[in-house]
C-alpha cells in the first residue's frame, strides 16, 4: 500500500521538502502529483527523522504546497531494458520520445548500477579500428576503454564522435554492435546533426537514443546517462554486445550537479562544484569496461566542452584523472583547417600499449607512434623558435623537423571526416612522414624495423 | 552489543540514536542488509557513522547494531597473492558470490577459513616468549615465509607448539602467562586500522630501495623507510611510476593500494604481475604483492579506510623483519573522500573545502613508515617505504593536499606534463624533484657501488642546470652564440636526458636497469663528454665531434642486454676514444 502525503513544507529551486512521512529510504523514487493531475518524478537526497528532502527531476511550476501530492514508490530509479530498446528514441528519463509504444521490459534495473570488481575486471586489449590516423596510429581506442573528446564551443566535437561512431570496426572479429548515445542538455541542432548521421548510415536500427536537449528540465541531465549507461550494460553483459557509448556533453551534467548542491548549501569545491565531483563522474564512467563472464563491452566516448579551452578546469580535470586518456581538439589547428582538429600531443590513449603491435596491428606500430610523437613535439618546438628569430637561426635539421611538423598535420592529422583509413595505411603514411628526416634521427625505431619498413627512395 | 535507530541518511552518512554504549570507530552493521560501517562522531546518544557501502534504500527507524570492535584487518598467511577492497574483504570471494558487480552486504572473511597452512615450529616447549617474538614460520608462497609472532600483550613460557597442518583459526600454541593464565595462538591475529603497530626503535634510514629505474635511484634515490610523492596531473605517467616501483623495488613485500582510481588499473596488475618476474628471486612478483583496490566507483567512506587497511598489512610484514613497500595511488582521492565525509558532518571546512585535520591524518600516513627495530626479545629489523601518488587539481602543486604532503615527505618526484607531451618518461622533472635522502645515502653508494658514483651523480646534474640556463640564452639570441663548449654542454645534457634519464618501461630490457649498470651508463655519457672536451681544446669543429659516431651508438646504449652491457659499453667507448684521437690528429695535420 503506497501512501500518499500533502505535506510539502517547501519548495526552493529544485529542491522539495516533505514532512511527516514513514517508510521512506534514501534514493527512493517518488511521484509528485498536482492538482491538475500532471505526475512529476523526484528523488530522496536525504531523510531527517521524519523529513526528506526530495529532488525535483523536472521544474518545480505549480507545484501547491496544500493541494499537491507526494507517493514514495518504494524502489529507486529504475530502467525497463529490453533488446526492442535498439533503434528507439527516449527522453532522459527513459520515457519513449518517439511516439513509440512503451517497452515491454525483460527486467527493471537501478539506474545507479553497482561497481564493477576489479577481480573480475577482463583488461581492454583489443584494437578498434577508427579509420582516423591520429585516433589509431598514435592514440589507440581499444574495446572497454572510456577515452573523452575534450573540445571547446565551437569546435567538431560532434562531427568526430560521429566518424569514430560511423567507421569503428575490430579487425578480427564480426560481433554484435550497438550504439547507445546520450544528449545531455545539447541543442536540437546538434542532437539532429548526430540522428540524421545515424538515419544516413544505417547505423539507427542499432542505436539507442536518450535525449534531453537544452530546453528539456535541467536536473533530468543527472539520471540521462546513467539511463543510457544501464542499457548499455544490458546489451553489452547480458546480451554480448559490443556497445559504444557517447555521452554528450558532461559539462551540462556537472552543472546540472552543481544546481542541486548549491540548492542543498553544500560547501563547494572548485568553482562553485561540488566536492563529490570526482567520486560522482566516476560512478558513470567506471561503468565502462569488459568483465571476465560476458563476451559483450562498454566503449565509451564522452564529449565535454572545456569552458574557455581551459584543460584545468574541474570537469575536464577531474575527468582527465579517471578517464584512460583523452582526445584533445584545438582552436589553432581548426582555424588551420586541419580536420578533424586533433592536437595530438596533449591527447593520450592510456590503454594504447595493450592494443597495438604484431598480432593487433603491426610490430612497427610501437616504435613508429613514439617517434611520431617526439618529431611533431621537437618540430613544434622549432617553429616556435623560428617565428622568434626567424629561419636562420635554426640548425640544419630542426629544420628538417620544422618540415616534418608542416606535413604531419596536413598529410596525416588532417584527413577530414569521410577518409576511412586501414590501420596499415595510418603506419605506411607515419613511415612516409619519418622519411623526412635522417635516418639516424630514428632512434626510437628499432634498426630492423627501419630496415623493413623506411620507404625505400630515402635510404 | 547495543543497538539503535536511524534518524538521518545523506549518502555514505546516516545519524542513528540509542548508541551511547557504543565506543567511537566502533564497527557497526546497518539495516537489513546489514551494511558495514563505522562510527566518527558521537553526540549525546546520537552517532554519526560513514557506511562503507552504498546505502540506497536505507531509511529512517531502521537497525544499527554495533559490534563493539574497531575496523580491524586479519593477520595471517594468506594475504599475499590476494585482491581485497577497502575494508579487506577478498574481491575473487565476493566475485564467486555476487559475479562481475559487487552488490551490497556480503560478508566474506578476509583470509580463507577452511586453507591449511604448514606450520614449523622455531620454539620448543618451555621456552620463554614475549610480544612479537617468532614462535613458528609457515611457507605463504614460495618467496615468503610468513613468520608467525606472538601476539601483543602477550608473553611468558610456551606450554605447547604443535606441527602440521593447520587452518588460520586453530590453536598452534598455548603459552602460560606470568600470572599463569593459558593464552591460546592461532595463526590469525586481527589489529585495528587505524593504530600503528608498535616498534622498539627507528633507526634513521641509510640503505637505498633500489628501483631499476634510472632517474630514481641515480639522481633521486629513495631510502628504505623513507617516504616519497609523486605528484603530477593527469597524463603525466603518475601510475607508471607507480607501476615500475611495484615491480622492481629491491624489497620482500609489495602493499599496492588502488585508492579511488580505474578499475582497469587494478586489473592491470593483477593480470600483469603473475606474468612477471622479481629480478632478484626469479618467482613470480604476484608473490610478494597484496592488492588493495577501492576503485573510484566504489563507495567513498572506504576509500578513506583502504589507506590503513594497506599500511596495517604493510607493518604486520615489517614486524616480521622484511623489507615492506607501500604504494598508494592516490592519496589525493583519499583527501577528497575525508573532505566528502567532513562536508556530511557539516564540519567548518580549512582550504578549499579540506578538513582542517587533513595536513595531521596526512602526517600521520606517511609517519608509519621507517626503519625500525621490531618490537620482540630479539633483535630484528624490519622497514616500511611509502610511496604516495598525489593528483593535484590542474596539475597545480600549490593546492592542500600536494603542500601538506611535500612538508613531510623526504623525496619529491615532480611530474611534468610538458615532458609527457614530449614522451619524455618517465615525466619526473630534473629540476625542480629531490631527494633529501642524498647524504645519508652517500656512504652506501660509495661502498657498494663505486666511489665516482655520487660525483657523476652531480657531474650529470650540474649539466642539467648548465642546460637550462643555456636554453634561456638560446631561446633569446639561437644556438650560434653559444661557444663551443656551451654546444658541447647542451649536447651532453641532451645525451643524459634522453639516452640516460628517459626510460621506456614497456621495454622488455629497459624496464628495469640494475644499479651497476646505471653508474656503468653514467660513465659512459660523462666519458662522451670528457672527449669532447679534449676534441674541442684542439680545435675540432664541434658539429665534427657531435657526428661522431660513437654518439649515435650511446642512443642506443640503454638498451644493451642486462647481463652483457659492460662489453658493448666498452666497446663504444674504445670506438670514442678512437674518433676523438682521429679527429684531432686530422686537425693537427692540417
Amino acid at each position: 500500500m503506497i501512501k500518499e502525503y500533502r505535506t510539502i513544507q517547501e519548495v526552493t529551486g529544485p529542491l522539495m521538502l516533505v514532512k511527516n512521512v514513514s517508510d521512506v529510504a534514501y534514493d527512493e523514487l517518488g511521484e509528485v502529483e498536482l492538482p491538475s493531475g500532471e505526475r512529476r518524478r523526484c528523488k530522496v537526497l536525504e531523510v531527517n527523522g521524519s523529513d526528506v528532502l526530495v529532488q525535483l527531476f523536472e521544474n518545480s511550476a505549480g507545484i501547491n504546497l496544500a493541494d499537491s501530492k507526494v507517493r514514495f514508490l518504494g524502489h529507486g530509479i529504475e530502467l525497463g531494458v529490453s533488446p526492442d530498446m535498439l533503434g528507439r528514441v527516449f527522453d532522459g528519463m527513459g520515457r519513449p520520445r518517439d511516439g513509440g509504444p512503451e517497452i515491454l521490459p525483460d527486467e527493471r534495473r537501478n539506474i545507479n548500477g553497482t561497481p564493477m570488481n576489479p577481480a573480475s575486471r577482463n583488461y581492454p586489449d583489443e584494437f578498434i579500428q577508427t579509420g582516423i590516423s591520429t585516433i589509431d596510429g598514435l592514440n589507440t581506442l581499444v574495446r572497454g576503454q572510456k577515452l573523452p573528446i575534450f573540445s571547446g564551443s565551437g569546435l567538431p566535437h560532434a562531427q568526430l564522435a560521429a566518424q569514430i561512431a560511423r567507421q569503428a570496426k575490430v579487425l578480427s572479429a564480426d560481433a554484435k554492435f550497438a550504439v547507445v548515445f546520450a544528449a545531455i542538455g545539447i541543442t536540437f541542432e546538434e542532437a539532429d546533426f548526430f540522428i540524421s548521421d545515424f538515419k544516413r548510415t544505417g547505423a539507427i536500427d542499432r542505436t539507442v537514443l536518450f535525449i534531453n536537449l537544452a530546453n528539456d528540465p535541467a536536473i533530468e541531465r543527472i539520471s540521462t546517462p546513467r539511463m543510457a549507461l544501464t542499457a548499455a550494460e544490458y546489451l553489452a553483459f547480458e546480451k554480448n554486445m559490443h556497445v559504444l557509448v557517447i555521452l554528450t556533453d558532461i559539462t551540462n551534467y556537472a552543472e546540472a550537479l552543481r544546481e542541486v548542491s548549491a540548492a542543498r548549501k553544500e560547501v563547494p569545491g572548485r568553482r562553485g562544484y561540488p566536492g563529490y565531483l570526482y567520486t560522482d563522474l566516476a560512478t558513470m564512467y567506471e561503468r565502462a569496461g569488459r568483465n571476465l563472464d560476458s563476451e559483450g563491452s562498454i566503449t565509451m566516448i564522452p564529449i565535454l566542452s572545456m569552458p574557455e579551452d581551459d584543460k584545468t578546469h574541474p570537469i575536464p580535470d577531474l575527468t582527465g584523472y579517471i578517464t584512460e586518456g583523452q582526445i584533445i581538439l584545438s582552436r589553432e589547428l581548426y582555424r588551420k583547417n586541419i580536420l578533424p582538429p586533433v592536437d595530438v600531443l596533449p591527447s593520450l590513449s592510456r590503454l594504447k600499449d595493450k592494443g597495438i603491435g604484431a598480432g593487433k596491428t603491426r610490430e612497427d606500430h610501437s616504435g613508429t607512434m613514439n617517434q611520431l610523437f617526439a618529431a611533431y613535439a621537437r618540430g613544434k618546438e622549432a617553429k616556435e623558435l623560428m617565428t622568434i628569430l626567424g629561419e636562420a637561426a635554426l640548425s640544419d635539421i630542426d629544420k628538417l623537423y620544422a618540415k616534418f611538423s608542416d606535413e604531419f598535420e596536413k598529410k596525416y592529422v588532417s584527413q577530414g571526416y569521410d577518409e576511412n583509413r586501414s590501420i596499415e595505411e595510418t603506419l605506411d603514411l607515419g613511415w612516409k612522414l619519418l622519411s623526412i628526416l635522417p635516418k639516424s634521427e630514428l632512434k626510437r625505431i628499432k634498426p630492423e624495423l627501419i630496415e623493413k619498413y623506411l620507404p625505400e627512395e630515402e635510404q | 552489543m547495543t543497538s539503535g535507530k536511524i534518524i538521518k541518511v545523506s549518502g555514505p552518512l546516516i545519524v542513528a540514536e540509542g548508541l551511547s554504549h557504543a565506543n567511537m570507530y566502533d564497527v557497526v552493521r546497518v539495516g537489513n542488509d546489514r551494511l558495514i560501517g563505522e562510527i566518527i562522531e558521537m553526540r549525546g546518544d546520537r552517532a554519526s557513522i560513514q557506511v562503507y557501502e552504498e546505502t540506497a534504500g536505507i531509511g529512517f527507524g531502521d537497525e544499527v547494531i554495533t559490534t563493539g570492535a574497531p575496523l580491524s584487518v586479519e593477520l595471517a598467511p594468506g594475504l599475499i597473492e590476494n585482491i581485497y577492497d577497502g575494508i579487506q574483504r577478498p574481491l575473487e570471494k565476493i566475485r564467486e558470490i555476487s559475479g562481475s558487480n559487487i552488490k551490497r552486504g556480503i560478508d566474506v572473511a578476509s583470509v580463507d577459513r577452511d586453507r591449511k597452512w604448514d606450520f614449523t615450529p622455531q620454539k620448543a616447549v618451555g621456552d620463554k616468549v614475549t610480544s612479537g617474538d617468532i614462535i613458528g614460520t609457515v611457507p605463504e608462497t614460495v618467496i615468503v615465509e610468513h613468520r608467525v609472532m606472538v601476539p601483543h600483550g602477550v608473553s611468558g613460557e610456551i606450554i605447547e607448539i604443535k606441527e602440521g597442518s593447520f587452518t588460520v583459526e586453530e590453536t598452534i600454541c598455548r603459552i602460560k602467562t606470568e600470572k599463569g593464565d593459558i593464552k591460546e595462538v592461532a595463526m590469525l591475529q586481527k589489529w585495528p586500522v587505524r593504530v600503528g603497530r608498535p616498534y622498539k626503535e627507528k633507526m634513521p634510514p641509510d640503505v637505498p630501495m633500489i628501483t631499476g629505474q634510472r632517474v630514481i635511484d641515480t639522481m633521486f634515490p629513495i631510502a628504505k623507510g623513507g617516504a616519497a610523492a609523486v605528484p603530477g596531473p593527469f597524463g603525466s605517467g603518475k601510475t607508471v611510476v607507480q607501476h615500475q616501483l611495484a615491480k622492481w623495488s629491491d624489497v620482500d613485500i609489495v602493499v599496492y593500494i588502488g585508492c579511488g582510481e580505474r578499475g582497469n588499473e587494478m586489473t592491470d596488475v593483477l593480470r600483469e604481475f603473475p606474468e612477471l618476474s622479481d629480478p632478484k628471486t626469479g618467482e613470480s612478483l604476484m608473490k610478494r604483492t597484496v592488492l588493495i583496490a577501492n576503485t573510484s566507483d566504489m563507495p567513498v567512506a572506504a576509500r578513506e579506510a583502504s589507506i590503513y587497511t594497506g599500511i596495517t598489512i604493510a607493518e604486520y610484514y615489517r614486524d616480521m623483519g622484511y623489507d615492506v613497500a607501500v604504494i598508494a595511488d592516490s592519496t589525493s582521492r583519499w583527501a577528497e573522500a575525508l573532505r566528502e565525509m567532513s562536508g556530511r558532518l557539516e564540519e567548518m571546512p580549512g582550504e578549499e573545502g579540506y578538513p582542517a585535520y587533513l595536513a595531521s591524518r596526512l602526517a600521520q600516513f606517511y609517519e608509519r613508515a621507517g626503519r625500525i627495530y621490531a618490537v620482540c626479545g630479539e633483535e630484528r629489523r624490519g622497514s616500511l617505504t611509502a610511496i604516495g601518488a598525489v593528483s593535484p587539481p590542474g596539475g597545480d602543486i600549490s593546492e592542500p593536499v600536494a603542500q601538506a604532503t611535500l612538508r613531510i615527505v623526504k623525496v619529491f618526484w615532480g611530474l611534468d606534463s610538458s615532458l609527457a607531451y614530449r614522451r619524455h618518461f618517465p615525466a619526473i622533472n630534473w629540476l625542480n624533484s629531490y631527494s633529501l635522502y642524498l647524504d645519508r645515502l652517500s656512504g652506501w653508494f660509495d661502498e657498494n657501488v663505486s666511489r665516482e658514483f655520487m660525483k657523476n651523480r652531480s657531474e650529470a646534474m650540474n649539466l642539467l642546470q648548465l642546460e637550462a640556463e643555456l636554453q634561456e640564452i638560446v631561446r633569446l639570441v639561437g644556438i650560434d652564440a653559444l661557444s663551443a663548449d656551451d654546444r658541447l654542454t647542451l649536447e651532453t645534457a641532451q645525451i643524459v636526458r634522453e639516452d640516460f634519464l628517459q626510460q621506456n618501461a614497456f621495454s622488455d630490457t629497459d624496464s628495469y636497469t640494475p644499479l651497476e649498470k646505471q653508474a656503468r651508463l653514467m660513465k659512459l655519457v660523462l666519458n662522451y663528454y670528457a672527449n669532447g672536451k679534449r676534441a674541442l681544446a684542439a680545435g675540432v669543429n664541434p658539429s665534427d665531434v657531435f657526428g661522431m659516431s660513437a654518439r649515435e651508438k650511446i642512443g642506443r646504449a640503454k638498451d644493451a642486454p642486462n647481463d652483457s652491457y659492460n662489453t658493448v659499453y666498452d666497446e663504444i667507448e674504445a670506438l670514442m676514444e678512437s674518433e676523438t684521437d682521429k679527429l684531432i690528429s686530422a686537425k693537427e695535420g692540417m
